[in-house]
Parts: C-alpha cells; structure tokens; sequence
C-alpha cells in the first residue's frame, strides 16, 4: 500500500439538463514524500481530482485512501491545498493569515505567533507579519499562502496550478522554494498545471491524463538525474528538452 | 527643495480643496440669502414659504422653552433604534437564508413581493396591533429597511469568492467557522453602504410614522404646524431633520473608515 491511493475513482457532475462523466476508472499510488504531477488538455477533470483526494466532495464511485486511512467528507485527513490565486484574507494581516488554519483546528493559541514568524523565514519573508496582503507583491503573498498551507503541518499537500497567476521570474523562484522546503519537511505532493516544464522541473513522476472523461492515460518517470536537480537546474540540463519532447508528442496525441 | 513638482501638487490639491469648499460655501448662502430676499420682497408667499429669519425666531422660540429637545430627542430616539433594528434584523435574516439554500429558494419570491409593497402602507396595520406609540413608530422604522437589507446582505453573502470558503474547507472549517471568517468579513463593505441606504429609509418611516399617530416628535411638528398653517414651523423640522440625518450619515461613513480600512 502506498501513501495515497486513489482506487476505481469515477466521478460525475449532473445538472439539471445532463450527467456528464468527469473522472473515470482512476486507479494510482503515490508514495509517501514523493512529489508528483497532474498534467493533460483543460477537462480531463485535474483540479476535480485534486478535490477528491481532500475530501472537499465525495466520488461518485471509488475510494481514497491517505496514509492507510479512507478519506470521506466526515474524516478528511489533514491536507495542504494551494490555489490558483493565493485567496489571502484582505482584512486580515499577515501574520494571522498564516496561523488562520491553527485558529480554525483550535490549535494552543500562544504558539501561533512563533510558528508564523518560524515559517515566514522559512518562505524567506521577513518583518512582514504585522502588514496586510495589498502591500505584498504577487509573489510574496503566493509565499505567504505556502507558509499558511504548511502551518498546520499537513499529511500531503495539492497545488492547483499555484504559479500560473505569477510572472515568470517569480513563478521560477517560487518552484525552487517549493521544491526546496517540501524536499526538507519530506511532504507528499500533488501538483496540478498546464506547463509541461514545470511539471518535469519540480516532480519525480508526471501523470498524463486525457479528456471526456478523465482518464489515467500515461506516467513519465523522470530520470533519476533530474530527479536530484532543483526546478531552476533541470531546466538547463540536456536530458530536459528529451523528456520534454516525449511528453510533448503524448499530449500532442490526445488531440 | 521647497518647488518640487511634488510640492506644488500638494498645494494644486489644497488649492482645490479650497476652492471646492468656497462655493459649496457660497451655494449655502445663495439658498438662504435668496429664500429671505425673495421672501422680504414677497416674490413668493411668505405665508407658505416662511423665511430664515422666521424659521430662525421659531426655532429660538422653540429652544427657550424647551419644547425642541423633547421633539428631537424622541424623532431622534426612534430613528436610531429603529434603524438599528431594521439593519440587524434585516442581516440576521440573511445569515439566516444564507445558512438554509433551501429555505431561501422557499423565501425568494416572498422577498420580491414584500420588497416591491411600500412598507409605509402598513402603517395603520402596525398602530392598530402595536398600539398608538413609540413602539409602532420604532417598528415603522426598522420595517421600512428590513427587507431590502436581507437582500442586498444576502446576495452580498453568496457573492463572496467561493475559494475562500475552500482554503478554509481544507483546514477543516465548520460552517459556522467560514461564516465568521469568511463570508461575514468579506461583506462588511456591503453591509455598511446598506447601513447609509438605511439612515434615510429609517427617516422617511419614523416620519411618516409620526405624521400618523405621535405626539410628539418632529414628524408630529410638521403635521401640527401644517395644521394650524404655520409653515415656519415645517420649515424648522425640515432643517433640523436634514441636520441630523447628515450627522448619522457621517457617523457611518466613519465606522465605515474604521471597519474596512483593509477590506481592498
């Protein structure tokens, strides 16, 4: 048994009109503090997936297993999720952005503001704790929203496309920070994108799914030499555009 | 350094806030110089249209004997409350709609009918059951705002960026728990332009409720001085009316300064 497992997964949304298959016969593992990628055309029910594993709705068929443990809408375990946008409370400040996820679990409150500071240098933010989300950069607060996401320590973490709304200089930065602190707290990750790049950059194995409906259609193991090299680096090595290729012309395939 | 271009648009600044506080000076004196000039040389009906001078007398009249604060201190009163009422009754209904989807599904359509009715309407109704006192008054009030309050608030509820709700979902958060940090929160700015849409509903029904059955009361000066034609006493509750219906407004205009200062 691997750390997560997905098992028979189908899902389905239904609207008054029509039911329509998003997920089908999802079947994968993924081991404990391995970090691995989503990738495939828009539709083929990615981000969906990404909310079954934490347990945000149940499959319509299917279980999830995390840590030996099924997951349900009753007993989700404890998830890391980034979005898309970094959806840091405005009228809240920093500080208490990054401890919100303790203050909802009811956590000791007094350590709340140590915890903040320790994680805040940790994303490599200092002496912003007491600031509000406007007066940060894009790329800060998408920092912010890791260091709020990794507070409440959690069993593995879902990154829905975290860096698509980011420039590409701090998209870059951001993948090696990610990279670099879940290698260190050894976390199980699930990233979600569309760039092929990011996804051979940052993960171990990339899974290919394709659309209507949403199927596991093929994994890439990325070469072990990959493997050891921060995102920034395996951009620059030659084995890169190889892998690139493969995965390209598979995507390609699926029309 | 004193002629830095940033200098000068500091003082291009100060020199319009002057300049836009001058006529809206001059305006003032415009309207009151020319309602007592008109009225001194009897260009309008002095009978009807009163002056300042006079509406000034009435009103001095009025403070010497005491009889003003009484007035306004129960207009006042009722307002305040009233508005009160209506705008937290009318945000608990919200709360209450936006905890039920079902319940508000049930709901919507008698929300539009009684949004559309004209709530003054049931003012006979509220003093027959209520009783011919503060009481209906305050309730006339609060009504008049209630429903468009829910309204507004709860479609302000159900606009906020589900995302929010779902960062707190991952965390586990309880119903109650995303209300309170989430949708609550992110509608205050909502709720507080309700709150200055509410200061001028919660005066046309404390108003209209005096014209029907007060006493006592501003609404109940303006009735009375109609009555016995004396106009100048119309014209003094409508001032002092617009008086104070200006400082609550400014009033929620600064617990707006307070509340969403970082709501950006």
């Amino acid at each position: 048994m691997e750390f997560l497992n997905l098992e028979n997964i189908h899902h389905s949304y239904f609207s008054s009109t029509q039911a329509k298959d998003v997920l089908c016969d999802i079947n994968l593992g993924i081991r404990e503090g391995e970090f691995v990628s989503f990738i495939g055309p828009s539709g083929c029910g990615k981000t969906t997936l990404l909310s079954i594993i934490a347990g945000l709705f149940p499959p319509t068929e299917g279980k999830v297993y995390i840590d030996g443990e099924e997951i349900s809408t009753q007993n989700q375990s404890l998830i890391g999720y980034m979005l898309q946008q970094d959806y840091l409370f405005p009228w809240k400040n920093i500080e208490d952005n990054i401890t919100i996820g303790l203050k909802i679990m009811a956590r000791s409150q007094k350590t709340h503001k140590v915890t903040a500071n320790a994680l805040l240098r940790e994303v490599g933010l200092v002496n912003v704790g007491s600031n509000y989300p406007r007066e940060l950069s894009g790329g800060m607060r998408q920092r912010v929203a890791l260091a709020r996401t990794l507070a409440v320590n959690p069993k593995i973490l879902l990154l829905d496309e975290p860096f698509s709304a980011l420039d590409y200089q701090s998209k870059l930065k951001l993948e090696d920070l990610v990279v670099e602190t879940l290698k260190a707290y050894q976390k199980t990750a699930v990233l979600v994108t569309h760039d092929i790049g990011e996804a051979i950059a940052m993960s171990e194995r990339v899974f290919l799914f394709s659309a209507n409906p949403g199927t596991l259609h093929r994994v890439f193991e990325i070469p072990e030499a990959l493997q050891q090299l921060s995102p920034f680096d395996v951009r620059q090595h030659p084995a890169y555009s190889d892998v690139f290729q493969d995965i390209w012309k598979e995507l390609e395939s699926l029309g | 350094m004193d002629n830095t271009p940033f200098k000068q648009y500091q003082q291009m600044l100060k020199k319009e806030k002057r300049f836009v506080r001058l006529y809206q000076l001059i305006i003032l004196l415009i309207f009151f110089g020319g309602w007592e000039l008109l009225s001194r040389f009897e260009w309008i009906d002095r009978l009807i249209f009163s002056s300042p001078t006079h509406v000034w007398q009435t009103f001095i009249g009025k403070v010497s004997d005491g009889s003003l604060t009484l007035h306004v201190g129960v207009t006042l009163m009722e307002t305040i409350i009233g508005f009160i009422a209506g705008t937290l009754l009318g945000t608990l209904i919200a709360i209450i709609l936006w905890w039920s989807p079902l319940l508000s599904k049930v709901l919507d359509p008698y929300l539009v009918i009684l949004n559309a009715m004209p709530k003054v309407a049931l003012g006979p109704i509220l003093i027959v059951a209520l009783g011919p006192g503060y009481f209906s008054i305050i309730a006339m009030g609060a009504l008049i705002s209630i429903i468009i309050t829910t309204i507004v608030v709860y479609t302000a509820f159900k606009g906020v960026d589900p995302n929010y709700s779902k960062v707190l979902q991952t965390f586990r958060a309880t119903r109650w728990q995303i209300f309170k940090e989430v949708i609550l929160p992110a509608s205050f700015p909502t709720i507080i332009s309700t709150l200055k849409v509410n200061v001028g509903l919660s005066w046309v029904g404390v108003i209209v409720g005096e014209f029907l059955v007060a006493s006592k009361g501003l609404g109940y000066l303006i009735i009375y001085g109609f009555q016995v034609f004396n106009f100048n006493l119309v014209l003094m509750s409508l001032l002092i009316i617009a008086f104070f219906a200006t400082i609550m407004y400014q009033v929620v205009e600064l617990i707006e300064k307070m509340i969403i200062k970082n709501n950006a």
